[in-house]
């Protein structure tokens, strides 16, 4: 019981805890852009007329949605370099969360383009817009105000599962505080702070997605 | 990939399961007990179990697990990993089953709490026989959601140092060198404890949306 807080090495390590706050930040942001393109091409995919395309869709989906992150970090880790392709482990993170959130994504950009009624598609067809044009001018935004909220509370997820690459080392937040937690042996006081890191983190991408939100979804439903 | 690799990678998913049992059944019973704090309409208590919720809601889960194990042992406790991690998991379930059973709590049409207000139900009463039955009905499919993300948090255990299902295969597959097989193979578990848990979620939520049409 007679342990006392030093947080001398935490202090003496915030400009790398700050410099990795915005790693993890950019491993997140660049995670999403990633999820969000494997999400719209999944969900055309998903419906094409082609049957085992849609199928591998969705075993995709299952698949990725029924593992844990850890274990798909560490496959695609190992399997990369078998199949000839040599990456960092950073950017083999932002792959392996692009693709956990793709999954994610697909199922929920695939409800919001549920929720857009048929008429509106075939009054796009019926004024002669290609299938594409229909899904970019008429079906995406408003199924993207749709699903806003679950894709802002899955995009904060995915912002906290970067801190599982550091399994493999990536470059961001928690495998820097391991290092300065494994030099000072201040376990406790290095993952506390850093947890209130994670939590002004996790604050202000949701204040972020908020702003989105009330510029780009501020208009009146009907 | 021989008997023995299979039967360590066995001992690592019994431990996977535990875990998991234990932190949702102890995670349940501390889960509904911020779920009715929240629900409490005493302002403080309400405000401090929102921060709870928000805190654990808004870091992540290896982060709570690595303060759990080390806090635990700043304060003199000498407690075996499994059990530090199975604390973690606990109020990391406490946090998110709280939320989803106030949520559900709250979709409980306000007349029934009325109703039963009006027959002169105490809270106690009100709560356990016409609040709570119809709450966790609605809860079940995000309930289950949860118990999925659960299990699979419990890989977590893994980084902090405890030898579960994919600490095993990690082991293994420094051992024989065939990373994809092992975690192949270990993922493959994953998706047979998680599979159907998601099915039978999906079946109860499309059911209860036709039953609410």
């Amino acid at each position: 019981m007679n342990y006392t807080l030093d947080f001398t090495p935490v202090i003496e390590g915030l400009p790398n805890l700050l410099l990795a706050c915005l790693g993890t930040f950019l491993l997140a942001l660049c995670g999403m852009v990633l999820a969000i393109v494997i999400g719209i091409g999944g969900v055309i995919l998903r419906d094409s007329r082609f049957k085992p395309l849609r199928w591998l869709v969705i075993g995709f989906v299952e698949v990725i949605r029924n593992t844990p992150f850890l274990v798909q970090i560490f496959f695609i880790y190992f399997a990369l370099p078998l199949a000839g392709i040599r990456l960092d482990p950073t950017p083999t993170a932002i792959l392996a969360l692009g693709i956990n959130g793709g999954a994610y994504a697909i199922e929920i950009i695939r409800g919001g383009v549920q929720s857009i009624s048929k008429g509106q598609m075939e009054a796009g067809l019926a004024l002669g817009l290609h299938k594409a044009q229909v899904f970019r001018f008429i079906v995406l935004k408003p199924a993207l105000r749709a699903i806003f909220p679950s894709l802002t509370s899955q995009f904060v997820l995915l912002t906290l599962s970067t801190s599982i690459a550091s399994a493999i080392s990536a470059y961001e937040l928690t495998s820097v505080s391991q290092r300065i937690e494994s030099d000072s042996f201040r376990s406790f006081e290095v993952y506390f702070t850093v947890t209130l890191f994670y939590l002004v983190i996790s604050w202000l991408m949701m204040r972020i997605f908020a702003l989105f939100s009330a510029r780009y979804f501020n208009y009146p439903v009907k | 990939m021989g008997p023995d690799e299979y039967l360590f990678l066995l001992a690592g998913l019994k431990w996977t399961v535990a875990l998991s049992a234990i932190g949702f059944f102890f995670g349940g019973i501390a889960g509904l007990l911020v779920a009715l704090a929240r629900t409490s309409e005493l302002r403080v208590v309400e405000r401090i179990t929102a921060g709870y919720i928000g805190v654990f809601q808004g870091t992540p889960l290896l982060m709570q697990l690595f303060v759990v194990y080390y806090g635990l042992a700043l304060i003199g406790l000498k407690l075996d990993a499994w059990v530090a991690v199975s604390i973690g998991l606990t109020l990391h379930a406490s946090a998110y089953l709280g939320e989803i059973w106030r949520g559900a709590i709250e979709a409980v049409p306000k007349g029934q709490t009325e109703a039963a207000k009006a027959l002169s139900l105490n809270y106690t009463s009100r709560m356990r026989d016409v609040v709570l039955p119809q709450a966790f009905r609605i809860s079940l499919p995000a309930t289950i959601g949860f118990l999925v993300q659960l299990i699979k948090g419990t890989s977590l255990a893994a980084i902090v140092g405890f030898t579960e299902l994919t600490r095993a295969g990690n082991m293994i597959s420094n051992q024989i060198f065939q990373p994809l097989l092992v975690f192949g193979i270990v993922g493959a578990l994953y998706f047979i404890m998680c599979c159907p848990l998601t099915l039978y979620g999906a079946h109860l939520e499309r059911k209860f949306a036709k039953s609410a049409r």
